[in-house]
Parts: C-alpha cells; structure tokens; sequence
C-alpha cells in the first residue's frame, strides 16, 4: 500500500461571493458561439466545447496547460453578459439588501447612534469566546425594512416587493438588474456589518451576474453512442441556450432594437440563467431537454438523495465486500457466518511474508486460483502479479517484505451487515467458515439483532484490510461483545425458537435420561466433560452447560416457597446446577433479567458466548431426540366448551342490543363533553373486548398443557395465547382507521344489514374463531380491517425512516469525551456527564450498577 | 421564582466558578448558554458570564446538576 507524508493540512473552507474581476481571470476563454463542432467533428474555437476548457478526447491536448486526458483538470470559460442577471440563490439576500438601504444614497437605514450601539454588539458577537448573541435576520433588519425615511440623507423610502421568482417592484414600478445593482454598489463597505455580511466575503452587487463562469468541459462531458453520434450533457444543452440568447441579445442592443424586444430577450436570458443554477424553483417552469425530460442541472447535481454528498460521498461503493442471500444453521457458532466457496476464493486478506509464515503463505500462491490460495503478490516495488502462467517465477521469487493477498479462510475475521443499520449491532465481527451453496449463513440466535429472517433477506459482508482494522473488530464489534444492547442494558441476542423449545422440553418435569441418551445429547452439542453416572435428569443435562460456579435466583421474593414447593415455578441455579424451575424464554432468550445477562455480568463475553454456543446445539438436539410436531387437532375445542363461548359472545350481543336500544330512544346518558353517539362507541368497546378475552380464557382452560401447540406458547418459542384464541374461539372486533367499521353503504356497512343498525355483526364483530370459518360478511369485515394496518404500515415506517435520519444527523458529531463530558463537534458541553449518571448502558445491568452486588460478592471472596 | 416544574436555579459565586472551569478545563463560551433575561433567572440579577447551576431531577441520579452561562442579547 502506498503512503504519503502528509506535508499540508487543510485547516478550514471558506465559502465566498465570486467576483467579476476573479470570474473574468479564471476564465480561460470567452464563449461567443452556441456551436460545439465544426463540420470535421472538432470543437469550435469559443464554442461550448473549446478545447482551452480542458479536453476529454483521448489523444487531444489541453489548449490551456498542455495535459492530456488524465492530467487536466480543465478549465473555466466565461461569457460576458449583454445584460446584468440575478443570480437566484443569492435572491432572498438581494430583497433584504434592497429594503434595508437607503434608495438614494445607499447607506444602511439606521441611526448614527443606533448604528453605533449595534456595531459595539456585533463585533462583539463575532469573537469566538464572545457571550454575546445576536441573531441580524430578526432584530436589526426588521428595523430597517420598515423605516420610512433615511436618516442619513432624509429620502423618502418605498416599499420594496419581490414577485417570484425574480422581479422586484418598488411601488409598481419594475427594478431592472441593472437598478438593483446600481443600489448594491452604492452601499458603503462600512455598512455592510449591519446587513449580517462579513466585508471578507465579498460585495453585495457581486449577487447580480456581469459574467457568467462555464463550468469545464471536464464537468460535463459529451458521451460517444455506439453509433458514433455524440451526445450532449444537460448542462450543454443549457449553456448553449445562454450563450443564443445572450448572442441575440447583444444583436438586438446594438441594433437599436424597440425596448419591449430587448426586455422580452432578457428576461429569456434571466430565465436560462435561473434553470442553469437551479431547475426545480416554483414558480419556474423547469427547462426541458426535447423529448420533455427534465434538465438536471448544478443544484440537482448537488441537492438530495441521488445528488453528489448523499449518492457520491456519503454513499460509496466499496471492494472487498460481498452480498447474497442469507439462511439459518444452527450447527454454526452465532459468531461465525457461513461464506460459499465462491466468495471466499473472490474477497482476499493481505498478509505480509515474514520468515515464519513463508512456508504457510507458500501454498496459497501455489494453489492459486483454487480455493485455499492467493489471487496477488505485492513486492515491495509495487509490482502486482496475477496468478497462473507466472505462478513459477512468483514463488521463486516471494520472499519476506512481500504481501500476499490470501483467500478467506476459516477463523478471519469479517464485518457483517443489514440494512437498515439502525443501531450498532447492525454491523458485527464475526468468524469466517466456508460452506458449501451460494447463502451465507448465520445461526438463528443472532437474527434478532440484525432484525433478519430468512424470506428472501440480503446481507453485506465486508473484509477489514488491515492488522489495526482486525484488532478492532476483534475488541469492540465481535458479536460476544454485542450481546448486551446499549439501549437498555440486557442481552438482545439469546435463545430463541427450537432453542427455548429444546431447554425447555428437557427441563420440564424431572425426565431421567439414560446414560447412553445423555451421552448422545451432550457430544453433539460439544459438551465434554461429562459426569460418571447411570442415569441424568434432564436438569442435570442443561446443568452442565452452565459455569460451575453460578448462582442464580430468578426472583428472589418468590424463592424461598417455590424451593420448598419444588413447583417448578422459578428458576433457581445454585453452585451451576439447575434445581428447580423450567428453562424457557424468560431465562434463556434475549431480554431482561435471563441467566444470560447474569452470566455476561459475571463472567464476561467469551463465557456467554460459549453458553449460548451450546444452548443452540443442545436445544436443537433436544427436540430432535424427542421429536416435534404440531397438529391442527391442538386448537380443537370440545362441543360443550364451545357451546360456552356461543353463550358468553351472545350475552354480549344482547348488552350491546341494549345499549343501542337505549340510545335509539334517546335515553342514553352521554359522557361528560361527548355526544350520544360516541357515548354508544366508547361504551360497546370494551364489552365487545371483555367478550373476546372472555371466550378466549374458555377455550384456553381446556387447551392449557396438553398439547405441542400450546407446548409452544408457553415455552416462549413462537405463538401467542392470542393466536389460539384467534383460531379456536373468536376472531373479535374488526377496526377502520381506530373505530368500528362505519362505512360502506349509506348508513349501513354492507347491503346485508339494515339501514342504521348498529349492532356488533353489522359493525364488524367476528363471533367465530378462524376453525370454525367467518361467515362471508365478517370475513369482508376482516379484509377490510387488514388492508388498514397494511395501509397503515406502509405510512408508517418511511415517516419514521425519516424521523430517524433527521435524528442521526443531528446527534452524529456527539461523544464523549475523556472527562466524562458529552460535547459536540465544536466542543461546546452538551451534558456534563453521560445521561446524568455517566453509566455506560452496554456495560451495565440493566441501565444501572447495583453496587450493593458488587460489594456483597467480593465481600464473600 | 418557584414552582414544581422550575428547577432551582443558582448563580455560582466566583470561586466556584472557577473551580468548575479549571475541572472541566473549558472556558465559558464552550458551556451551554441560557439569556440574561431568561424567566428562571431573571430575577438573581445574573450578569454576562456567570455561571448557573441548575438542580434537576433526573431518572437516572435523582439529582443532577447542570451548568448555564449566562449571555446576552
């Protein structure tokens, strides 16, 4: 890799107004003619494509400093304009000037004594350590926009307007560019601090046009079709327009043309010279290319998501990365990630030759192209040789000094990534492993940080290129440092799925495992210290994925009975041995207060790791060795049982009939500031609600523990009470917009009902569950209700994309610094310790430090 | 002024001004600002570059304490 000394530092930019004179000297060449070639196809002299604006032909020179191609960076033209134009972008600054100046003489319409008292302020305001605030645009321009007299030269003032998007009006009459800048030029250099302009930047009547720069033809090269006819860039086109109408312009002045033409050819030209600048300005119809596209001109360039910072600079392409599918493998380690074949023999790791690992690095330069070898040799005079023929004289020749650029093999490390990366754990460390198929892959443990599935979802992977950028990843983004969120302080990566399932099949009850069956679980889950005995509880089993030495208690209050019950109902962990409580997602799975936080706590990232390493193996095992499956049959719910739920959402129906009978006779009484009617709605809520949970804990009493469905649910592996309620008793109200469904028909939501009525059926309430099947007006009503949080969804999540961007750009430059202070990228304090405590979140328990824990344990060392 | 949703509001006498700048190793203009004029402090006439320290309740310490430079208009 080639380094430079850095000789120079740029210390700062410094924006300013172009001058005239300045414009006038870096313009290499004046541009009189809208021709670009000449009949033999070579740029016309003061053309648009003079070749003294720099060349982009190979095999032409630079008329202006001699370059080729690739040395030139090309050069400004510029044409003279027949007429002084307004520059749009400096607009709103013309108008305030213009008001805030004497029409007459010019000077700022402000008092000796006032201008005395407010240059003090603003000088003062303009010290770096200065603790004084001043904001122009409010106080003092206000002030003088509305003076009606000059106290300078007493002259009468009228008021200025600005018809958009570039006309100013005093009274009715029109101010020409040239009025204006004849006014801009009369105000004093002196002057200028009261209007908010450093005298540094410039003078006022540079923001009215006299020459117009030709940005290079570097900048907007014509492109050669393949059938050889050129094509021109948008901002050609544009330029070309200019120099037409600025051509006619001239013609028409000197020509002594009626001043109506004149008029009508200048504000053509302020119109092509506003679109060159900007093309998306109300008010402006945008200048279009012939086949009606819309030019892209220099701010769009610039400006917004495909302009040059967000697409170009913020947003660059980069080498040694890679992107495919990604799919689930529990046999892999969470911190690995599965890479093909194919990617890993493409993306490389330079390795530098030393006298110990030249035998090693050997045999990849021999393999070559195939998989475990090299694609490069870089010698130390730069050189770069490709494999294959030249294989040979490399290997004779490599010798320490040299670097090699290897395969990826097992055990690198790699960043790996989602989009969207909304927070830090959307890039990780983790460990190659190459596998055969074309997927990466990762284990299930780790989807929940990336917020991934395995639908379809793409994943980028990138190749840290340096010893320092590898030390990193290592200590600060590997994924066993991750597994505690520094949102609120607890694992985001544990169990989850087949993994909860698994523990908690083993550790339900008191299963006893033969020796043999023990043996066959624990070897397959890389467990090996095994104890010498005949028989293993299932407890005992998962006991030895644990430290030796853990305590854990997984509430404290309830313990002491739950011991003495040995109900199963809370997990407690003494000495690394489970004895009593049943694993499942509560303790083992991402989330607060889990055997995994107090194991990260304690024992560190490493150890987590390696636990949860083993839970997924052993999870997986587990239900493997028992077998799973679910059946439809699960949600069964028994004749009689049913015929309670038909009671239960019945009498519902009838207290809801009520209540609109009420209504419909007037009598309802209306809450405080409500109308009858939303009395009605708020009121049939919640009984159509208690109705459902109601139904719901029916069916759920008959299915509680008795089958793998709800094995499932109450393991935390996937599913809810909710969905067994959905399936097998009642699907329950149906909402438009956060209201019962009320539209439709006139009056009624579907032609199947009465005009008016309100009841639970016409107003979306479904009184079967999905088993028993929807009658066809409650499944329309079940549509309807899911295309609105479709709907809803699709609003939703672009709004908060956004809100999130605004948010990042606005805190990114904040850290802390070593004194404990928060400070922005200027260095002014922002909190003077870290959220009020200093606590690092991803360090602590939880958001906070029990101290009292921390001094208890190593009071008992 | 008080009222429950004011925090206290203190101007720092001058030792412990500058007891705090030498801790910190920042000078004023780098602190957080708050106007002469502002309505918590209005009243302890504040003068421009003093220091204001506010009592706040926080979620985190229960008791957090924040400092203000006074500036002005």
């Amino acid at each position: 890799m080639k380094r430079e000394a850095i000789k120079d530092k740029i210390a700062g930019i410094e924006f300013r107004i172009l001058s005239p004179k300045l414009a006038r000297k870096l313009a290499s060449v004046k541009i009189m003619t809208p021709e670009l070639y000449d009949a033999d196809g070579y740029p016309v002299d003061n053309g648009l494509m003079d070749l003294r604006m720099g060349v982009i032909d190979p095999g032409l020179r630079c008329r202006t400093c001699g370059s080729r191609v690739q040395d030139c960076p090309g050069h400004f033209g510029g044409i003279e304009l027949a007429r002084p134009v307004m520059h749009v972008e400096y607009i709103s600054y013309v108008y305030d000037f213009l008001r805030a100046s004497c029409r007459s003489c010019g000077r700022v319409i402000l008092s000796e004594a006032d201008m005395e008292k407010w240059r003090e302020k603003l000088e003062n305001a303009q010290k770096e350590d200065s603790l004084v605030q001043v904001d122009i645009g409010k106080a003092l321009l206000r002030k003088m926009k509305n003076a009606s007299k000059c106290p300078h030269c007493g002259e009468k003032q009228e008021k200025i307007k600005l018809q958009k998007p570039s006309t100013f009006l005093e009274d009715i009459r029109k101010l020409t560019s040239i009025d204006v800048r004849e006014r801009l030029e009369r105000i004093p250099d002196s002057d200028l601090i009261f209007l908010g302009m450093n005298i540094m930047a410039g003078r006022p009547e540079w923001m009215v046009l006299t020459i117009l720069l030709v940005p290079p033809n570097t900048v907007r090269p014509s492109i050669t079709l393949e059938s050889g006819q050129r094509s021109e860039d948008d901002l050609t086109h544009k330029l070309g327009d200019i120099v037409r109408t600025n051509q006619r312009l001239s013609e028409n002045i000197s020509a002594g043309a009626p001043q109506i033409i004149i008029d009508d050819l200048w504000d053509l030209l302020q119109y092509h010279i506003t679109t060159f600048f900007n093309n998306s300005i109300s008010q402006v119809p945008p200048a279009r290319h012939r086949s009606g596209r819309v030019l892209k001109t220099l701010s769009d360039r610039i400006k917004s998501k495909e302009g040059r910072f967000r697409h170009n600079l913020a947003g660059k392409r980069v080498d040694f990365s890679a992107r495919t599918v990604i799919s689930p493998d529990s046999k892999i380690s969470p911190e690995e990630v599965g890479i093909p074949y194919e990617i890993a023999a493409e993306l490389t790791i330079p390795e530098r030759v030393t006298e110990w690992n030249i035998d090693w690095l050997r045999k990849f330069v021999e393999n070559g192209e195939k998989y475990p070898g090299a694609n490069y040799v870089l010698t130390p005079n730069g050189r770069k040789k490709v494999m294959k023929e030249a294989k040979e004289v490399i290997l004779s020749e490599l010798a320490p000094g040299d670097i090699v650029e290897r395969h990826l093999i097992d055990g690198d490390i790699v960043f790996f990534n989602r989009q969207p990366s909304l927070h830090r754990m959307s890039i990780m460390a983790h460990r190659v492993k190459v596998l055969p198929f074309k997927t990466f892959r990762i284990n299930p443990a780790v989807v929940h940080p990336y917020n991934a599935d395995f639908d379809g979802d793409e994943m980028n992977l990138h190749i840290p290129q340096t010893e320092e950028s590898r030390a990193e990843a290592k200590v600060l983004m590997a994924l066993s440092t991750q597994i505690i969120t520094p949102r609120y302080g607890s694992p985001i990566i544990g169990g989850s799925k087949d993994y909860v399932l698994g523990c908690y099949l083993l550790t339900k009850g008191n299963k006893v495992f033969s020796r043999e069956d023990a043996m066959q679980l624990l070897i397959s889950s890389g467990i090996e210290d095994i104890p010498n005995k005949k028989e293993f509880t299932g407890k005992e089993i998962f006991s030895l994925i644990l430290p030796k030495d853990l305590h854990f208690v997984e509430d404290l209050e309830k313990a002491k009975e739950a011991e003495k019950n040995k109900d199963d109902s809370i997990v407690i962990i003494r000495k690394g041995n489970l004895v009593t409580g049943v694993i499942d997602k509560k303790s083992i799975g991402a989330g607060r207060g889990s055997v995994l936080q107090e194991i990260f706590k304690l024992y560190g990232p490493k150890r987590s790791l390696e636990v949860l390493e083993k839970i997924s193996l052993l999870g997986s095992n587990v239900v493997m060795y028992f077998g799973f499956s679910v059946s439809p049959a699960d949600t069964d719910v028994s004749p009689s049982l049913y015929q309670k739920v038909v009671t239960r959402l019945s009498d519902a129906e009838t207290k809801v009939d009520d209540l609109i009978d009420l209504y419909n006779k007037g009598k309802l009484e209306p809450y405080p500031g409500r109308t009858a009617r939303e009395t009605l709605e708020t009121s049939i809520l919640p009984i159509l609600n208690k109705a459902r949970n109601d139904s719901g804990r029916i069916v759920l009493k008959e299915m509680t523990g008795k089958d793998r469905t709800f094995l499932m649910i109450r393991s935390g592996a996937n599913g809810s009470p909710l969905n067994m309620v959905l399936i097998g008793s009642c699907v329950g109200q149906q909402n438009l917009r956060g209201f019962r469904i009320n539209r439709g028909f006139r009056n009624r939501t579907l032609s199947h009902f009465k005009k008016g009525d309100l009841g639970s059926s016409a107003r979306g309430f479904i009184k079967h569950g999905y088993k028993a099947g929807l009658t066809p007006t409650e499944f329309f009503f079940h549509a309807i209700s899911g295309r609105d949080s479709l709907v809803n969804k699709g609003m939703r999540t672009p709004k908060s994309g956004y809100l999130q961007r605004r948010l990042v750009n606005a805190l990114q430059d904040i850290k802390v610094f070593p004194d404990g202070t928060v400070r922005d990228a200027s260095g002014t304090i922002v909190q003077f310790s870290f959220g009020e405590d200093g606590i690092d979140v991803s360090k602590s328990d939880g958001g906070t430090i029990d101290v009292d824990m921390i001094i208890r344990r190593h009071a008992s060392k | 002024m008080t009222h429950k949703l004011v925090p206290e509001h203190r101007i720092l006498k001058e030792e412990e001004k500058q007891e705090i700048l030498k801790n910190l190793n920042v000078g004023v203009h780098q602190f957080p600002k708050i106007l002469k004029n502002d309505a918590a402090i209005r009243d302890m006439e504040p003068k421009q570059g003093d220091i204001v320290e506010i009592k706040r309740k926080s979620r985190t310490t229960g008791e957090a304490k924040y400092y203000r430079v006074v500036v002005v208009e």
